[in-house]
């Protein structure tokens, strides 16, 4: 195990292979991820999301260089799509953060969405503990872009920044089910251009709404273009981690995460086996009966989850 | 199952990323993991995100006559940190007399104007893991 033992010693190609391993699904990962479990929990993880083209790269490139000003080291997971019809990804997060490449301190790492919706991979979360293990205090993870509904993100990290830009839609958009439900940060950016102040203001409206929680999310104008604002944004992730830990917030959200990986480990393992069946002569009668109407799809999941015993 | 990841890099001051971002666009489709990092790129950091991309190909492309001092220095950077396994291809205008002095500096293969993605594609699949 030797490459974890130089994951432990801060090693960035040791960290890079890792990733590698657990995004192939290799059979040394799960023995990896136990021996690196008990090394994770010291890091402060932040999911930046909102729509394609909202900015979220060049905001996590100047938010990293404010951490780093700050004292702090920083990994950044970007997530890109995955074509669903060639596999193939085009990963461009790294063109607006070129100048981080170069600091030791700094350790970024693309990755593909490889089928899974939500804004993360499946990998996502494993990554995060290698990132967190090799010693990163804050780690960032850049969704996929696909803004409303990666809320799946938002269970993995312990705060959530949502990023808007002006133009962008009227305000029932604000009221829309999905991330606005999860952020505990918003931030319009942008706000170089007209209109920020508008979103910003309706954004005010629905987060005076809430639920008390002893936190509300504020609303925060930055551009990231000209490095304006982003001041503001690192003291209010610190501030949310800070509230996280004084509430109790920061172990209700572990609990969170740790269910959620053992459910998306278990719809993994389940849905792995399932596809197997389909070789089997169970799984083709199954199917003729469905075409005989004799039974329904949902009958035929049943009938099939039930002869799945224990592995082996 | 394991995916082919390649970093597409454009090093120094050259800005003609067209043929950059064919290729990218091109491996994309045959279903690998581009990484693209744009223009203006040194050679300690095309080598740098390819360490932490943990990347197993990495395509240079220039098209402003610099390639013999930074395309080597590329190879060279790859071989020290350790990444000698990672194939390393080239594009742009590149004279056929400079074509046998990059591959002695560690340039795996040269592929000029003309070039079908197909055949890119087909040497990378056949190389990787060197």
């Amino acid at each position: 195990m030797s490459l974890v033992e130089d994951l432990l010693a801060g090693d960035k190609r040791a960290a890079a292979k890792l990733i590698s391993l657990i995004e192939d699904g290799d059979e040394e990962a799960t023995e990896v991820i136990r021996a690196i479990y008990k090394e994770t929990g010291k890091a402060q993880t932040v999911a930046v999301s909102g729509p394609p083209g909202s900015g979220k790269s060049t905001l996590i490139h100047r938010l990293a260089q404010a951490f780093r000003r700050r004292g702090k080291t920083v990994g950044i997971i970007a997530v890109d799509p995955t074509s669903p019809l060639t596999g193939g990804a085009l990963l461009g997060d790294r063109v607006r953060m070129g100048d981080l490449t170069a600091d030791e301190g700094v350790f970024i790492r693309s990755m593909g969405t490889r089928g899974r919706l939500g804004g993360v991979s499946a990998a996502t979360s494993d990554a995060i503990n290698v990132l967190d293990a090799f010693g990163s205090d804050v780690i960032f993870v850049e969704t996929a872009g696909v803004g409303q509904t990666d809320v799946e993100v938002a269970a993995l990290t312990h705060t959530m920044v949502v990023l808007l830009m002006p133009g962008a839609g009227d305000d029932v958009q604000a009221f829309k089910a999905g991330i606005f439900e999860v952020a505990d940060l918003f931030v319009v950016n942008k706000a170089d251009r007209g209109g920020a102040e508008a979103v910003a203001a309706d954004l005010e409206v629905m987060v005076g709404m809430g639920e008390e929680t002893g936190w509300v999310p504020p609303v925060l104008l930055a551009s990231g273009l000209r490095d304006d604002g982003i001041a503001e944004v690192a003291d209010q992730v610190e501030a949310h981690f800070a509230h996280l830990a004084e509430s109790g917030g920061l172990e209700a959200k572990r609990r969170t995460r740790v269910e959620r990986e053992i459910l998306g480990a278990l719809a993994e393992s389940i849905q792995a086996r399932g596809l197997a069946l389909r070789s089997g002569t169970a799984f083709s009668d199954w199917v003729d009966r469905v075409l005989q109407k004799d039974a329904s799809p949902r009958e035929a999941a049943q009938g099939l989850l039930e002869t799945l015993g224990p592995e082996g | 199952m394991e995916k082919i990841r390649v970093l597409v890099a454009k090093p120094g001051l050259d800005g003609h990323d067209r043929g950059a971002k064919v290729i990218a666009r091109g491996l994309r489709d045959a279903g690998m993991e581009v990484i693209y990092t744009g223009l203006h790129q040194t050679p300690e950091d095309i080598v740098e995100a390819a360490i932490q991309e943990d990347v197993d190909a990495v395509g240079l492309s220039s098209l402003s006559g610099a390639h013999m001092t930074l395309f080597p220095r590329v190879a060279r950077l790859l071989r020290e940190r350790g990444m000698e396994n990672v194939l390393v291809i080239g594009g742009g205008i590149i004279p056929p007399d400079d074509i046998v002095s990059l591959k002695e500096a560690g340039i795996d293969r040269i592929f000029g104007p003309g070039t079908f993605l197909k055949e890119v594609v087909a040497y990378i699949e056949g190389h990787v893991g060197k």
